[in-house]
């Protein structure tokens, strides 16, 4: 009897460090809604320094999203499933940007890409493109600082798949392309929808890497996390209207995938 | 655990040195390194942490509550806003006067010559934000010189800006003389006439809210001595 009322009742203990977490969480956007200048909102919202930065951030994002895609599903795939020599050098550098300070990516890739950089001034000389202080500059930012998000997801999902359906597909006589297409993105779609979301969710966010590489031009650089930053220290009312908006953007995005997204995790 | 883990932090900060936050503008970087050093010969007990950003960054971190004793402010502005907040004990005091000048990289490969160029679209031009004083101030040169200039991005402070000159990112910027003299060739100076040139005036003043004031209140007597404004004079500043 008593055993049976045991899982509906949690360990105090543990219902105490959870509601620590809770809190932890909670206070800072509590914090955040109690400075909120609510008056002010709509004049300040409209404002073309808020509007512009909103339209940066939703295209950085959503491309930075979109090449990890393009890029990050193959690479995931040639982790989870081939054999190489350096596999495990590969899977360490995808990790590198989780790691690395958004700043520091963001100083290596002004080093490797910018216009003196180790393949910026080759491009620079042959083409003229100057990726730094460039839209340009702000996706490959954030997708340096995302994409990992999406490749750790993935090829732990590819690893945790059960190869016998693969494998029962290609007996039937799948070639490895249908067997791919047909069979292991389907089964690993979930993931991948989880994946993107966390990478469009840190690319949507991304400050560091993004204002030492692509700088702060207010219509061309400027996110709306750079916003934040710079009305912080002339404008409050600004600054905190922003943060907010920030809030209700991740807040739409993750409450409209929630039936895909929350279910998995 | 969690506890071992707590007293273990605790124990790290538990020191024999009384510690005085010195929140000073990005600018003074180089010369405050030398008067820390020189301030700690001087005061064995003390150690001085030296807290750098844009002075309007400092100036939130006190009006938050930030635990500093001494702020040293690159704009009379912002020590303004903290006197007129209540958040500094005693009247600041000028300690250094700056001017500002145009940095380019080594060579200056795009041939800047002058502050005309800032309005010429092809090149890339960076200055130090709004709010911050070396933004404000170069703003305010190239207004006084009538150039609209073409931007390509504001940086946060004056160390962010210079290390994008120096590495070429950057074809120009605006700058104070001190960060041409204290960066050792690592960018060159171009001259900005002095009839639109603009003088910036560093205050210091003890913030209220400091662990410390009888150091900080040596430290700021340090700084306004002739072996402070020594100090100073060597990093390109001039006396108030």
């Amino acid at each position: 009897m008593s055993r049976q009322a045991g899982p509906s009742r949690p360990p105090l203990p543990l219902v105490v460090m959870a509601s620590l977490g809770v809190a932890f969480f909670a206070i800072p956007l509590i914090g955040l809604l109690w400075r909120t200048p609510w008056s002010d909102l709509p004049q300040i919202v409209s404002r073309p320094v808020v509007t512009e930065a909103l339209w940066l951030s939703l295209v950085s994002s959503v491309s930075a999203t979109a090449i990890a895609l393009v890029v990050g599903i193959p690479l995931a795939w040639l982790l989870a499933r081939v054999e190489f020599p350096g596999r495990r050098l590969v899977r360490g550098l995808v990790l590198v940007p989780l790691v690395l300070p958004p700043v520091v990516g963001g100083a290596a890739l002004l080093f490797a890409l910018g216009r003196r950089g180790l393949v910026g001034e080759p491009l620079y000389e042959y083409t003229g493109l100057v990726l730094p202080f460039s839209l340009w500059g702000v996706v490959l930012a954030t997708t340096f600082v995302a994409m990992p998000f999406l490749v750790i997801t993935v090829e732990g999902a590819l690893r945790n798949l059960d190869q016998r359906y693969e494998g029962a597909a290609a007996s039937l006589g799948a070639g490895r392309w249908t067997v791919l297409r047909r069979v292991t993105l389907p089964m690993v779609g979930p993931s991948v929808i989880a994946g993107l979301v966390l990478t469009w969710a840190r690319a949507f966010g991304e400050f560091g890497a993004t204002v030492t590489f692509a700088g702060n031009l207010q219509g061309r650089t400027q996110t709306l996390p750079l916003a934040v930053f710079v009305a912080l220290e002339s404008d409050r009312a600004v600054a905190l209207a922003i943060s907010l908006l920030m809030v209700v953007v991740s807040l739409i995005v993750l409450i409209g995938l929630r039936d895909r997204w929350w279910k998995l995790l | 655990m969690a506890i071992v883990i707590v007293l273990g932090l605790m124990g790290c900060t538990s020191q024999s040195e009384r510690e005085l936050v010195v929140s000073a503008a990005a600018s003074l970087a180089d010369s405050f390194a030398t008067i820390e050093s020189a301030f700690e010969r001087a005061h064995p007990g003390v150690d001085v942490i030296v807290n750098l950003a844009g002075s309007s960054a400092l100036r939130e971190q006190v009006l938050e509550g930030a635990p500093v004793d001494v702020f040293a402010s690159a704009s009379l502005s912002d020590m303004d806003l903290l006197v007129a907040a209540g958040e500094t004990a005693g009247d600041p005091r000028v300690f250094a006067s700056n001017l500002l000048q145009i940095a380019v990289p080594p060579g200056n490969p795009a041939g800047v010559a002058g502050l005309g160029d800032f309005a010429n679209d092809d090149l890339l031009i960076g200055l130090c934000a709004d709010g911050v004083p070396c933004g404000d101030f170069a703003r305010e040169v190239l207004a006084n010189a009538g150039v609209v200039p073409s931007i390509d991005t504001h940086e946060g402070d004056v160390r962010s800006l210079l290390t994008k000159i120096e590495g070429g990112e950057l074809d120009t910027g605006i700058v104070y003389v001190t960060d041409v003299v204290s960066s050792r060739g690592a960018v060159e100076g171009v001259g900005i006439p002095e009839d639109v040139n603009v003088v910036a005036e560093y205050p210091i003043a003890v913030m209220a809210n400091g662990a410390d004031p009888e150091s900080a209140a040596a430290f700021i007597d340090f700084v306004l001595s002739d072996e402070g404004q020594a100090i100073m004079a060597e990093f390109g500043f001039s006396s108030p």
